[in-house]
């Protein structure tokens, strides 16, 4: 069974091919045969490898499989090779199996479209790039799936294309993470440089090995590709792409949250493990770029009127969460709650885009309300999903993983309290921010411009939602605080590939105060939520009215004045130089040389003398001119003759230089 | 090292001996003169020609060079350049035909209307 | 042996000049299978039998039949040979020959650098046949795809298409 790795990844880009060169040959019906079904057979093969990998598990926990060698030049050799280890078999199974999900629903969401073939071959490109990067066993082919990813990332933003601002939002985003790409290619060289290799487990070696903790180049390393990681994942300072990547089709972006995308950062950063604990500066400046980016973009997100919008931030904040779990070393815990973050994101977003569907395209949650019981499937799988993103206790996935990032941000050695009260707050403002859209958009009187739409969701769209509700159900159960049972399922199988967090504070009072510290700021902040937003919405609108409020308000809803900053220091001053540099550098100074002198002449000598200099200059550039154009006869000999004399002058250069 | 057996084996066989560059100047001669025929014709029918020319003295100097070293590898590279010279022929005549068809001449400066 | 080499060396290069000034394409064409006959000489002498061999039957032979029909469709008659006395002015000669000479300088002080001798030992086809077969396989399939591609090309533009539709006609309908 384990040697059908390899059609993980190729099966979504087979249906990619297919799709992409027959796709206007194709009905809407085989297109989303083809499109959906290659996603299934590869969550279905991901789902046999998994159990397969648990039950019988091969040596070492490690899987191989070398497909064939890329290029061979000079002792470099990457191979397209494929690693399986817990790490990656949890990342593809949620990668795969929430992707299979997104592409059922998107046959029935996406079926008035007129791209229908180019979106399925762009999903499946996507799924197949993620599966890519997240099985490659060397860099440079995992870079291929990152950047696979990000190309799909621009195409499916810019799905729309014929609204420009859905191409400024594509280019946005791509050029913000290809700041991140390019500090990532630049630590892959640097890796190779003095390692001798891309191979990721040889390559781990090999730094523990030759650089000591705490070195200059491994800090160096580290630091790149945690520039990468952050472009990708959306964390400060480049969050400022994943907002606008709202302009793509509603399942594009819950694939691009939860699945894909921007999980890519947490999963490079948790697969060089080894290289960020040898760099203590740079994990603890992934925690701190974590806890910021959380209580920002919570912030933010309280602020946003376009329930995408708030979803988006509410993501940067969660990758926050991850990241902040990554720098202090809890990798197993990052990477539970990437995986029940991805149960409920895709959730929220899914039914999210039920909303906005039949609300026709309505994003403002402003002008929505009292849908509670027009859409009940929307409603119940939106207050799933909004409970698990807010850490609802006990029955609710996220609070399990949550939970244990601020547990293990308190007890372990990376951790410190100042890091566990930044994961608190944002525990408060996620459950503010969430129900806030909850409240609003579900409760209440209909604020709808227009009578919603009478059509309901079909099954394709329903049979996502739930189970995908269930999974933000369950999902948690695996793994429970020592209060709840202490079941460790996932951290004792992906310990195999990420070494546990080292637990200085251990205590099981402590953690019990803590937990319920936690549930306390959990079940505080949807009450919270609740009387703000739903009870008394008048005290909030009498907040506003002072004007120092209203203005942070603003600049929460503009993502804390980034996008400004970032125009006023980079996009600017870049446009203003290409402005100037129309014709050239050069080119300008000699006009303003000439220009200058110029009219320093005209004072001196008003004619005479200087007048036929200027003829002369003339008359020599007509000259010039000639001459050029008489090299462009059009005659084919004398061009040979060129090319002869060129050889010639050439084999005299090589013989007497 | 089998080049080396080989051509122990081979001394039997042994032919005549001709200095290395003497072979090489007469490819260089050959070259020259297709180089001259180029510049010099108009008519495209001698321009093909002097290329074949040029095309044979390349592959001329490849096998002097081979059989200097006792290797095949010259041999090939002669017949890759026939292969080359044939593709070009062949290509370059349709092309002439094309031209006598519309412009009624063989004059290469003749189409120089196309500014190529 | 050695007098043969210089012999028909003597001879490619004296052909190649009649090539080169010929005002009859024909008799240039024959002049330049004389020519490639004798370098094909210069090849055996040098212990390139299978090289020889393929000079003459590609070469000499197949390459030069097509020049042949070529001129055989072109029907070029006396008219031709005149307007290439009138093209072949002496003047004309000056700059390829400075430059012909020139390349011809570089190469010779290359050669003077180092003279050792060539030839002493026939390579013989079954080696030529095991190079070409084993290490430059990928050289004989991208040799045969070019070939393909010439065969398709000269088809295509050897299509006998309407003669009146010229680049004129395409030029204003361009402009138009």
């Amino acid at each position: 069974m384990l040697s059908l790795l390899w059609l993980i990844p190729t099966l979504p880009l087979a249906g990619f091919l297919v799709l992409a060169l027959s796709g206007k040959y194709l009905g809407r019906r085989s297109i989303a045969v083809i499109g959906t079904s290659s996603v299934a057979l590869s969550a279905l093969i991901a789902i046999l490898i998994g159990i397969d990998f648990i039950a019988a598990p091969p040596p070492g926990f490690v899987f191989r499989q070398e497909a064939w060698t890329w290029i061979a030049v000079a002792g470099f050799s990457p191979g397209i090779g494929f690693y399986l280890d817990a790490l990656s078999l949890v990342m593809i199974l949620v990668v795969t199996v929430i992707s299979f999900l997104i592409h059922l629903y998107s046959t029935e969401f996406m079926s008035g479209d007129d791209g229908y073939a180019r979106f399925f071959a762009y999903m499946n490109l996507f799924v197949g790039s993620m599966c890519i990067l997240v099985l490659a066993d060397n860099l440079l082919f995992l870079y291929l799936g990152w950047e696979g990813v990000g190309l799909c990332s621009y195409l499916l933003i810019g799905f729309w294309y014929r609204d420009s601002g859905n191409g400024r939002a594509a280019r946005k985003a791509f050029i913000v993470t290809r700041v991140g790409d390019t500090a990532m290619a630049l630590g892959v060289f640097l890796l190779f440089t003095h390692l001798g290799t891309l191979d990721i487990q040889s390559l781990m070696q090999r730094v523990t090995q030759q650089w000591p903790e705490g070195s200059e180049l491994a800090i160096l390393a580290a630091g790149l590709l945690l520039g990468g990681a952050v472009g990708k994942s959306a964390q400060l300072p480049l969050q400022i792409w994943l907002p606008d990547a709202m302009a793509g089709p509603t399942p594009v972006s819950a694939l691009m949250h939860a699945a894909t995308m921007v999980t890519a950062g947490v999963y490079l950063i948790a697969r060089t493990h080894v290289l960020f604990s040898l760099a203590p500066p740079v994990q603890l400046a992934v925690a701190v770029i974590g806890a910021l980016t959380l209580l920002l973009a919570g912030f933010s997100a309280l602020a946003q009127k376009d329930i995408k919008r708030v979803l988006a931030y509410s993501t940067i904040s969660q990758i926050g969460y991850m990241f902040l779990a990554l720098g202090v070393g809890a990798w197993s815990a990052a990477i539970f709650h990437l995986m029940t973050h991805a149960f409920f994101k895709a959730l929220l977003f899914l039914s999210a885009g039920v909303v906005i569907m039949t609300l026709h395209e309505e994003h403002d949650i402003f002008r929505m309300g009292g849908l509670r019981k027009k859409l009940p499937v929307a409603f119940w799988t939106f207050l799933i999903g909004s409970a698990s993103l807010a850490a609802l206790p006990l029955v609710t996935a996220g609070f399990y993983s949550k939970d244990l990032i601020l547990w293990q941000t308190w007890s372990s050695q990376g951790g410190n309290p100042w890091l566990w009260a930044a994961g608190c707050g944002g525990a408060i403002l996620t459950g503010l921010y969430i129900f806030r859209v909850v409240f609003l958009v579900f409760f209440g009187e209909a604020r709808a411009a227009a009578p919603p739409d009478t059509r309901r969701p079909g099954l394709r769209i329903t049979i996502p939602l739930i189970v995908l509700a269930a999974f933000s159900i369950v999902g948690g159960w695996i793994e429970t605080p020592p209060f709840l049972g202490h079941l460790t399922l996932f951290s004792d199988f992906v310990q195999h590939a990420l070494p546990p967090a080292q637990v200085v504070h251990d205590g099981k009072n402590d953690e019990t105060v803590l937990e319920l510290l936690a549930i306390a700021a959990s079940l505080g902040s949807i009450a919270l939520a609740y009387l703000l937003f739903l009870r008394y919405p008048a005290f909030l609108h009498g907040l506003m009215l002072i004007p120092e409020l209203a203005r942070i308000r603003k600049f929460w809803h503009f993502g804390w004045g980034f996008d400004r900053f970032y125009e006023f220091l980079f996009v600017r001053p870049y446009i203003w130089l290409a402005y100037a540099d129309r014709n050239d550098v050069v080119d300008n100074i000699y006009k303003m040389a000439i220009s200058f002198t110029l009219r320093w002449l005209q004072k001196v000598d008003r004619h005479d003398v200087i007048d036929y200099i200027y003829s002369g200059l003339a008359e020599l550039c007509l000259f010039l001119y000639r001459a050029l154009s008489a090299t462009q006869s059009g005659q084919v000999r004398r061009y040979a003759a060129a090319i002869a004399a060129g050889s010639i002058s050439i084999i005299f250069i090589g013989i007497f230089a | 090292m089998a080049g080396m057996k080989m051509s122990a084996m081979r001394t039997a066989e042994a032919v005549a001996a001709i200095p290395m560059h003497h072979g090489l100047v007469l490819a260089a001669v050959l070259f020259a003169l297709g180089l001259i025929g180029i510049l010099v014709r108009r008519n495209l029918i001698f321009i093909l020609m002097s290329i074949e020319i040029m095309l044979n003295a390349a592959g001329l100097a490849f096998v002097v060079a081979g059989a200097r070293w006792e290797q095949a590898d010259g041999q090939v590279m002669l017949i890759f350049i026939l292969a080359v010279a044939a593709v070009e022929v062949s290509v370059g005549l349709a092309l002439l035909l094309l031209l006598h068809r519309r412009f009624q001449t063989l004059d290469a400066d003749a189409v120089s209307k196309m500014r190529g | 042996m050695e007098f043969t080499f210089y012999l028909s060396g003597a001879i490619a290069v004296a052909a190649t000049l009649m090539v080169i000034t010929g005002l009859n394409a024909v008799h240039a064409l024959l002049y330049l299978i004389v020519s490639l006959l004798a370098v094909a000489i210069v090849f055996y002498v040098l212990g390139a039998p299978f090289a020889a061999a393929l000079e003459v039957i590609i070469y000499a032979g197949a390459i030069m039949v097509l020049f042949v029909f070529v001129m055989m469709m072109l029907n070029l008659g006396k008219a031709a040979a005149a307007r290439e006395q009138d093209w072949l002015t002496p003047g004309i000669w000056a700059g390829p020959a400075v430059l012909a000479s020139l390349l011809l300088a570089e190469l010779g002080y290359i050669f003077a650098q180092g003279g050792t001798a060539a030839g002493a030992v026939a390579v013989t086809a079954k080696e030529v046949g095991i190079a070409l077969f084993g290490p430059y396989l990928l050289g004989v399939e991208l040799a045969s795809l070019l070939l393909l591609a010439g065969l398709v090309g000269a088809c295509h533009l050897g299509r006998h298409e309407d003669v009146h539709h010229g680049w004129d006609e395409d030029e204003r309908h361009e402009n138009g």
